[in-house]
């Protein structure tokens, strides 16, 4: 298949996917607010403004994959309701073009949350940074978000249209996006400057979330087509 | 023996495991083998 | 062997009969060298005697999940489409996910007695603890229903996937691990010091569990084939009964 209509289908299918987002509105009325409640429910549960500012990197990224979890599944739920992944499949389009435009219209939304959930640290647990401090935790979120939303729509596509898929995805999903986690805690730890910690700290956990992002976009694009067909 | 309890806990505890598993994977292989013809089976 | 073992229907073969005898005998031998004629080690004293199960079976953990790779990444690559690589792959990761399972509960146990605590933060135990929980989603992927050929496909993309995972998570651990304080317990007089009757145990240990592995692997895979037969003939009655339906 031609490099330009494989990018085509590929933007289209993104296109689509924000389209049924924005019609519906489901991430802005329902998993952003799931976000906010869940980082009022992290300050309830640690009590204290000292622990929150410390640990407030790590309840982003944890918010930010709980979040990932529900928007994964109505990435696909909208696809098999009607069959239009086995039509796209049918009509021989590219699975990598499919694949491509799921997972760039994934980080279109899991970057829309970060964006709120950071916002939500800053003014709920006092979270102070400086502007190189705030650059850093832009570039952490997008090479995190590359890698989530890689592994979320390849993951995503595995369990698409299965029954019990809402239990699954899950735990096929959180073992995996740990590496993320980690890194994405560690470098906005740094972006912060919770606990004393510096900058210039930051920049090898991007490292590493540029790799994971590298590995999982490469081999999502390959995996897609077999794991989703039949 | 010092840390007997830990010790012959740990050895009991892999060995009889794997004697329960070893048991559910005979009888559920009898069961099921019992519906085909013997000359079905590939191995016999 | 007599007769009534062959008219006798089982997973079970006189090969595998006699590979059942050896894999006891070995594993009642372990017990002997391992319990009682192995000496104390000069550092860690009578826990080393849970290494002779704890190391062989994360040894036949790591031989299964290896195993299950290779079948998957033969079935994937469309030389050989049988469905035996499938249930090979299947039944491997499942005794490898319960192997698994008695490492990390001996490991425990051990670093009881050692550490002073049941769990350390440490990034063998935690990357082990991630290849534990991935082996159960692949377990709980290959249970999805479908077709054979669906499980397959899926299961074997998500086992070379796997691959690829445990890897980058150990690494990760490892970067996090190396940037924190080391765990305060004491590591000290861990060191094992191998005289030849320890060594010989342990080698015992990981012959004896492999001989283990192989023959539950056998039956295993057999079961797995036996369930394949029974959903395909119970498919079969299916059309069968519903092709009547219409002709009636």
């Amino acid at each position: 298949m031609a490099v330009s209509s494989r990018r085509s289908v590929a933007t289209a299918v993104a296109r689509k996917d924000l389209l049924v987002e924005w019609n519906s509105k489901i991430l802005m009325n329902q998993v952003a607010p799931f976000a906010a409640i869940v980082m009022v429910m992290f300050a309830f549960a640690l009590d204290n403004d000292g622990i929150l500012q410390r640990v407030a990197p790590g309840l982003v990224w944890l918010a930010t994959l709980f979040s990932m979890l529900v928007v994964v599944q109505r990435s696909f739920a909208v696809e098999t309701a009607d069959g239009a992944l086995d039509a796209l499949r049918v009509a021989g389009v590219d699975p990598a073009a499919i694949f491509a435009g799921k997972a760039v219209a994934l980080m279109v939304q899991l970057l829309a949350l970060e964006a709120m959930l950071v916002a939500t640290a800053v003014v709920l647990y006092g979270v102070e940074m400086s502007l190189v401090g705030l650059g850093q935790v832009v570039v952490t979120m997008v090479a995190a978000t590359v890698g989530l939303g890689a592994v979320g729509t390849l993951y995503g596509g595995l369990a698409a249209g299965v029954k019990g898929r809402e239990t699954l995805l899950p735990l096929l999903l959180l073992p995996v996006v740990a590496p993320v986690l980690i890194g994405a805690t560690r470098a906005t730890e740094a972006g912060f400057g919770s606990g004393g910690t510096d900058v210039s700290e930051g920049w090898p956990w991007i490292i590493l979330l540029v790799v994971f992002a590298v590995i999982f976009s490469a081999v999502g694009s390959v995996a897609f087509g077999p794991l989703v067909d039949e | 023996m010092e840390h007997a309890s830990f010790i012959i806990g740990s050895w009991v505890l892999t060995f009889v495991s794997v004697a329960l598993y070893a048991r559910w994977i005979i009888k559920r292989g009898r069961e099921l083998s019992r519906q085909h013809n013997h000359q079905d089976l590939p191995w016999t | 062997m007599n007769i009534t073992a062959h008219t006798r229907q089982s997973t079970g073969t006189p090969a595998t009969r006699r590979l059942g005898v050896i894999a006891v005998a070995l594993l009642v031998t372990l017990a002997f060298f391992g319990l009682w004629f192995s000496p104390e080690d000069i550092n860690q004293g009578s826990t080393v005697r849970i290494m002779y199960v704890h190391v062989p079976t994360i040894w036949v953990a790591y031989m299964a999940f290896v195993l299950t790779a290779v079948c998957s990444a033969v079935y994937v690559s469309g030389r050989d489409r049988s469905l035996a690589w499938d249930r090979v792959a299947g039944a491997s990761a499942e005794i490898g996910v319960l192997f698994v399972a008695f490492s990390l509960v001996t490991g425990s146990l051990w670093g009881r007695i050692t550490w002073g605590t049941y769990w350390v933060w440490d990034a063998r135990l935690t990357s082990t603890a991630f290849l534990f929980i991935t082996y159960i989603g692949y377990l709980a992927v290959r249970r999805l229903g479908g077709t054979m050929r669906q499980r397959a496909r899926r299961s074997a993309v998500l086992a070379l996937l796997a691959v690829l995972e445990i890897p980058l998570v150990h690494f990760s651990v490892r970067l996090w691990r190396s940037l924190h304080q080391e765990a305060s317990v004491a590591t000290g007089g861990t060191d094992v010091e191998l005289d030849g009757l320890m060594l010989f145990s342990l080698f015992l240990g990981l012959v004896a569990f492999t001989v283990t592995f192989v023959w539950l692997l056998l039956h295993r895979q057999r079961m797995l084939w036996l369930e394949d037969a029974m959903s395909a003939q119970g498919l079969d009655a299916a059309i069968e009964a519903r092709r009547q339906e219409a002709v009636r």
